[in-house]
């Protein structure tokens, strides 16, 4: 862009970015969601990490379906556009937007609700596609703007507020999306932001479907005793399998890391993921061993944090319909109509 | 009974099974007559099944042009033994029977008054071929090279048509002509002198095109800018988005990258399709979805949005006959009011009604640059007949120095020079606000797009009187779009008439042979042809100046009727319905009938006979 950005006024002792922009130009309005919600806290992630990759925010588009997280959007980002969908859409609206301008990075907002029930078919296409996007599930367990009903991702057995128990089997939308075939699938927590950020750094690097899976308790509803999505149930059963890194493409790792406890990734953007493993058996290459391991520790009944799993080499969307490297969204007519002489040639064809 | 007796004026039908191969050859003796100068109307009647069932193919050849169904038959190729007693019920009396005769059939399975053209068709691929593929495919071209000798045509012509046609596999070019002689010899040595129905050279064909609708409408929206599709296959829509990746093949892949300047997905239902549709238009891509009636009644919510967040969308619907799956391979015109009014609260979309294939490809260019000027949905109301079946029509049209009407997008350099940015914002006057493309700006023209209330500059708002204003500028908004569609067509009749009758879309081929008929019997009808919904002043100046109003449509409902009454606030009374929904595409004989059964004049009855 030949747009230089002026900054807002700010505290002279704000940091500024490399574009000149402070943390609080990557904010946006006033949040409406309860005080003390896990959304908020993923929103605030969402601006540091956006600060700390040098993202001119314009070049960001949100998208979100029906919900309170879906309603986020609106608190971050403030000079990005945002397109609040309908249920469950999210996905197949943002699909069509990144085929109509591969330039943008595309951020997915989306709840559980959103993406387990009603939009469950379209999170589950979006990821076979490869669509080049960071899908964030903010994910609660519960419908908090119709008061408290159990949504798909609660666990079984897990109480409701008012003292009911899910009997349905839970849906586990980081195991779905492996299974999907997303290339990059995280699952984190709203209170850990020393995990969050990177791993946000990290999902707008990645050139494909990069899914993030993050517990999000709802204070109101869904963070009681009985409550697997409360903020105590999940700082007790944590268990994460990595500690992340995100280090800028420009800054090459030479040393720095310790052989066997330590993994490097590469991404197409020539960003590198730097992941202390916590886990000497986990291995965050292998789907297969992904999928065995969450299962086996949701099993045990923690809930495993950190990168399951990345492919930084898998082809997105892009790359499977062969499109021009150019934006289809800014083409005209001297790249787009064929002309009125071809036109004689085809009328000759049907003759 | 006397043998039918016609040159150039007639309507053979092929009674065929689905999957039996017959569809080509049936194509081919459609195209040999027109090559000869003589119009056809040819249309597909077909089961939803891949192989077994009944399918028919009619060719109605027509000196003057008439290009609807007339209804009736002349001559029936009755190939499937499990439709006979049918089609053979169907012929009109004297009229031709060709049937394969290598198995005796009993007398009594046959009508007296008709003419038989017995071919022993399964005993000459018997002898000729020993692979029963070959034997079943081959049995088609040879009842062509019999009708070729029986009807007088031109065996050149037709044998030219064949080597054009497997141009591309040219070792199949010498068994299909001998195929053809098979049947051509057989007819001249059994069959000489028998057939009354005769096609004469002519030249009433002229630069003509013969084409299906989604072909043409698949090119339209290549030559219209369309760079994004997603889909669903549903029948009788598929056929358009794989006619769009074809052309996009063939036209927009950069020849020196050899990549693709357009985006095709098949989506996993309907309402993705439109998701998509809608993520690419609001990102400035011209975007569309192809669909069907079941299709509609799914992204009706997505409808909605696209009205109410002021999106651009183009959706073409292949209507086909409904309610619920309904009859997925026949024709009706059944769609229109859940189109206009689709989605839940006050909603309201632009319909266009194509007559033809040649204006689906005029109407499907026109309706993106419609969408983006609107900023709205705009539905092109297809059906199974214009979709499906290949049409005469006039070649295709393109202005040279046509450009695309990208509507009102602000720009960087606006938004830097300080013009005022609200997306909700009326500045010109004609309730059209101005859009903003992601990307564009790093610190001006950002907003929040949401279905949900909205002030004038996007803002979230529950506010009673700012909703109310929004929604009373999206009703100024329809107003506008009135100016902008396609103003109706009008034919007058030959003398002053109180009667008029207003029609749309694939009804126009049957409704001109209709008009014309009783107005050479001195029924006098002028006639609207509606191209588009919102109706513009020419509708309603129309039905004021004449008594009584035909409306012929093909639905039960008489829904185009409705919505003018609806929304011309014009008295039903007003109004005659002459409906026609039986999944067959209405035909002339069945217009001038109704008509003359509700006039009930003397002359109207002498056109009806």
């Amino acid at each position: 862009m030949t747009y230089i950005a002026k900054p807002k006024l700010h505290h002279p002792g704000l940091p500024t970015n490399k574009l000149g922009f402070t943390r609080r130009d990557y904010e946006g309005r006033i949040s409406t969601l309860c005080a003390g919600c896990g959304h908020d806290s993923i929103s605030a992630a969402l601006v540091q990490a956006c600060f700390e990759l040098d993202i001119a925010p314009h070049r960001v588009a949100k998208l979100s379906g029906i919900g309170c997280s879906s309603k986020t959007p609106d608190y971050f980002l403030g000079q990005s556009h945002g397109f609040n969908s309908v249920h469950g859409r999210m996905p197949s609206v943002l699909t069509g937007a990144s085929m109509a301008n591969r330039d943008l990075i595309y951020l997915g907002v989306s709840g559980d609700g959103d993406s387990a029930s009603i939009g469950f078919g379209q999170f589950a296409h979006c990821m076979r596609r490869g669509v080049n996007m960071v899908y964030i599930c903010e994910n609660n367990g519960v419908y908090g703007l119709t008061k408290g009903q159990f949504s798909a991702t609660a666990d079984k057995g897990s109480k409701a507020k008012g003292g009911a128990v899910n009997s349905d089997s839970a849906i586990d939308l980081a195991s779905l999306a492996l299974l999907m075939g997303a290339s990059f699938v995280a699952r984190s927590f709203s209170g850990d932001k020393k995990q969050l950020v990177p791993l946000i750094k990290a999902a707008i690097a990645h050139k494909g479907s990069a899914v993030l899976d993050v517990i999000s308790p709802c204070v109101t509803f869904n963070n009681h005793a009985g409550s697997t999505k409360s903020f105590d149930f999940v700082r007790d059963h944590n268990e994460a399998v990595n500690k992340l890194d995100f280090v800028p493409p420009e800054k090459e790792i030479t040393v720095d890391y310790e052989p066997g406890t330590t993994e490097v990734v590469r991404q197409h953007d020539g960003s590198f993921l730097k992941l202390a493993k916590l886990h000497s058996d986990y291995d965050p290459s292998d789907r297969v061993a992904a999928l065995t391991y969450l299962q086996e520790r949701a099993a045990a009944g923690e809930v495993v944090t950190g990168l399951l799993y990345i492919d930084a080499t898998a082809p997105d969307l892009h790359e499977h319909l062969g499109t021009v490297d150019a934006p289809l969204n800014r083409m005209n007519e001297k790249e787009l109509c064929p002309g009125a002489d071809m036109l004689e040639t085809i009328n000759a064809e049907y003759r | 009974m006397q043998p039918i007796s016609a040159v150039n004026d007639f309507v053979v039908k092929f009674a065929n099974v689905n999957g039996s191969g017959s569809a080509s050859a049936n194509e081919l003796f459609a195209r040999s007559v027109l090559r000869m100068g003589v119009p056809v109307a040819s249309r597909n009647i077909f089961p939803s099944n891949i192989q077994g069932l009944p399918t028919w193919y009619e060719v109605r050849v027509s000196g003057d042009g008439w290009l609807g169904r007339r209804g009736g038959v002349d001559l029936m190729v009755a190939m499937n033994p499990q439709t006979w007693d049918k089609d053979l019920a169907e012929i009109d009396k004297g009229g031709y029977l060709l049937y394969d005769s290598t198995k005796p059939i009993p007398a009594s399975r046959f009508r007296k008054d008709l003419t038989l053209l017995p071919v022993p068709l399964t005993d000459i691929c018997n002898h000729a071929y020993s692979d029963p593929r070959q034997r079943q495919l081959f049995k088609n071209i040879i009842y062509v090279g019999v009708l070729v000798f029986a009807l007088d045509m031109d065996l050149a012509a037709v044998k030219w048509l064949i080597a054009e046609q497997f141009e591309s596999k040219k070792k199949l070019i010498a068994p299909n002509l001998q195929a053809l002689d098979f049947g051509y010899d057989y007819a001249r040595e059994h069959l000489l002198g028998i057939c009354g129905l005769k096609v004469k050279r002519q030249d009433k064909v002229g630069d003509r095109i013969f084409i299906g609708g989604n072909d043409a409408a698949g090119l339209g929206a290549v030559y219209g800018g369309a760079t994004v599709c997603a889909w669903y296959p549903i029948t009788p829509s598929t056929s358009l988005a794989e006619a769009f990746t074809k052309h996009c093949k063939r036209f927009r892949v950069d020849p020196a990258t050899k990549k693709n300047k357009f985006a095709i997905l098949q989506a996993e239902d309907e309402i993705a399709a439109i998701g998509m549709v809608l993520g690419a238009n609001w990102n400035g891509a011209r975007a569309f979805t192809a669909t069907s009636g079941p299709g509609i009644s799914l992204m009706q919510e997505l409808f909605g949005f696209s009205y109410y967040a002021e999106i651009p969308a183009v959706v073409f619907d292949i209507q086909r006959g409904g309610p619920s799956t309904g009859m997925p391979t026949r024709t009706q015109q059944s769609d229109l009011m859940l189109a206009a009014y689709s989605g839940h609260g006050d909603t309201k979309h632009v319909l266009l009604f194509p007559e033809d294939p040649r204006e689906a490809f005029e109407f499907a260019a026109a309706a993106f640059d419609l969408a983006e000027r609107l900023q709205t949905l705009v539905l092109v109301m297809m059906d199974l007949d214009i979709g499906m079946n290949d049409w005469l029509c006039k070649p295709l049209a393109w202005d040279k120095d046509r450009k695309y009407d990208r509507g009102k997008v602000m720009t960087a350099e606006e938004l830097e020079a300080g013009k005022e940015f609200g997306r909700y914002l009326d500045v010109d006057g004609d309730a059209i606000p101005y859009r903003t493309l992601p990307g564009t700006h790093p610190t001006k023209g950002a907003y929040f797009t949401r279905g949900s209330s909205h002030d004038r500059y996007a803002r979230y708002s529950e506010d009673g009187g700012v909703y109310v204003e929004v929604m009373q500028r999206l009703l100024q908004k329809f107003e506008t779009a009135k100016s902008l569609v396609p103003k109706p067509v009008l034919h007058k009749a030959k003398e002053p008439a109180k009667f008029g009758a207003i029609y749309f879309g694939s009804t126009s081929a049957a409704m001109g042979e209709a008009l014309a008929a009783l107005d050479d019997h001195g029924l006098h009808i002028d006639a609207l042809r509606v191209r588009a919904f919102p109706f513009s002043e020419e509708v309603v100046e129309f039905i004021n100046a004449h008594e009584q109003i035909f409306v012929v449509e093909q639905n039960r409902d008489a829904q185009l009727q409705k919505m003018i009454v609806n929304e011309c606030a014009i008295d039903p009374a007003r109004f005659i319905s002459i409906l026609h929904y039986d999944g067959t595409p209405v035909t002339a004989r069945f217009i001038i009938k109704a008509i003359a059964d509700r006039v009930n004049v003397g002359k109207a009855r002498e056109a009806a006979e």
